[in-house]
């Protein structure tokens, strides 16, 4: 065999890698998720470390985008008020599919100790969430894990399937 | 003799009889012990009708009839230079005395002098605005009226300030609950989605400790897991209490007949 012919079926000298389109779909959304630059409260302050260098979201390839139409993840950082909750819901629908949500804190995720006429008990009434990341705020270690948690199932989708409405879509 | 009090559990008992804060008496001073307030209180109640006044807390303080409060606050500012209004908010007195109390904490940055205005407003009056005077009663009055429901007229921009424009009712009367009415606990879902969702969506959570032993969704079953959304109203699977990995590699599978169980602590 000449010196520079490759056998392209064995491994090492090969320029072919065999996957499945799933897997290889998934690779690429779950290694580029892009939330939205979208802050409510003060777990927005936490979301804005983690996405800072210390922390440093951007080698998940997580970028925080400034528009909800090029973003695929919406994080729900902070108390969500009923005010607010239209507004909220109407970016939900803004952002292309697939899209993920991650709530983020206690108030996103139950209302929190704002038991109050003013705010959503649980901002899954609005939105379907796919994330409930506990915690008054979560360190930005939480909210890596969390998105390390949404990749993992992200991984488990399968792209031919539609994707299965939680609620209320 | 002292009354006597059981002194074996101490701890216990709480802190506070009261259940809600019930604030002390504040002493009411004449108006001559402050030079300056004399000064002021002489002159304006030979020109505009004062009801009551006394120092309080080191504020002179001024009950008038509601009608006069534009020519009042002018006077405050113009005359006797009360330069800042601080702050503009109404109490709600509408169990005892159906009314609102509306107060207006004036400053004189020049005289070092802190005084305010009072007057009280029946439940279906209205009140001058005083925005022409004091540029910062436009905020406050909107908020008066968004949360306690004092009409303001003659204001610039009369609307809700906090809640949303659709809001229905006042929230900070103290008639309201805090948990909201009917059309505050479905706001969100009727602005949404419509009325008629409410069935799918479901009343809201208020309880912070209850747990729904049938919902296989979120997080009650914490160490009982089920497969997510499966209905298990009708037959619940038992979860077993110990649990061994089958063909896992490096472990060594315990075999129940040769462990032994202890009968008390070593």
């Amino acid at each position: 065999m000449a010196q520079h012919k490759i056998n392209y079926l064995q491994d090492n000298g090969a320029a072919v890698k065999l996957t499945t389109i799933d897997k290889l779909v998934n690779f690429g959304r779950s290694n580029s998720l892009w939330p939205m630059t979208y802050g409510l409260a003060c777990c927005a302050i936490e979301m804005m470390a983690t996405g800072a260098s210390r922390y440093d979201f951007d080698r998940f390839g997580t970028i925080f985008r400034a528009s909800p139409r090029q973003s695929d993840v919406l994080i729900i950082a902070g108390t969500l008020t009923k005010k607010h909750a239209e507004f909220m819901r109407r970016l939900y629908d803004q952002m292309p599919d697939p899209k993920w949500v991650i709530s983020m804190g206690s108030c996103a995720n139950t209302g929190g100790m704002f038991n109050t006429y003013a705010t959503v008990q649980g901002a899954d009434r609005i939105i379907p969430v796919d994330i409930y990341l506990p915690g008054c705020a979560p360190r930005p270690e939480t909210l890596q894990y969390a998105l390390m948690t949404l990749q993992q199932k992200i991984r488990k989708e399968s792209i031919f399937r539609a994707h299965k409405k939680k609620r209320l879509v | 003799m002292r009354k006597y009090t059981p002194k074996d559990n101490v701890q216990r008992q709480a802190y506070f009889s009261d259940r809600f804060f019930v604030s002390p008496n504040v002493p009411r001073y004449e108006i001559n012990e402050d030079e300056i307030f004399a000064k002021d209180f002489e002159k304006i109640s030979s020109e505009l009708p004062i009801i009551d006044s006394y120092i309080e807390h080191t504020h002179l303080v001024l009950h008038i009839n509601k009608d006069d409060i534009v020519k009042i606050m002018t006077y405050l500012k113009n005359e006797l230079k009360y330069e800042m209004l601080m702050e503009l908010s109404a109490v709600d007195y509408l169990a005892s005395k159906d009314g609102y109390e509306i107060f207006y904490e004036m400053l004189s940055l020049s005289k070092h002098k802190r005084l305010r205005v009072k007057c009280f407003v029946q439940k279906d009056e209205t009140i001058e605005s005083v925005t022409s005077l004091y540029k910062s009663a436009n905020w406050s009055e909107r908020e008066m009226y968004d949360m306690l429901g004092v009409k303001v007229i003659n204001h610039p921009n009369m609307k809700r300030i906090i809640m949303p424009d659709d809001w229905y009712d006042h929230p900070l009367k103290k008639t309201y609950p805090l948990q909201g009415d009917e059309v505050a606990a479905w706001y969100e879902v009727d602005k949404i989605f419509g009325k008629e969702a409410r069935d799918i969506i479901g009343p809201e959570q208020r309880d912070p400790a209850a747990i729904d032993r049938y919902d296989t969704t979120r997080f009650a079953r914490l160490g009982h897991e089920v497969p997510n959304g499966v209905d298990i109203s009708e037959f619940e699977p038992e979860t077993p209490i110990s649990y061994q990995e089958e063909n896992a590699p490096l472990l060594k599978k315990l075999k129940p007949e040769e462990s032994v169980v202890l009968k008390r602590r070593r």
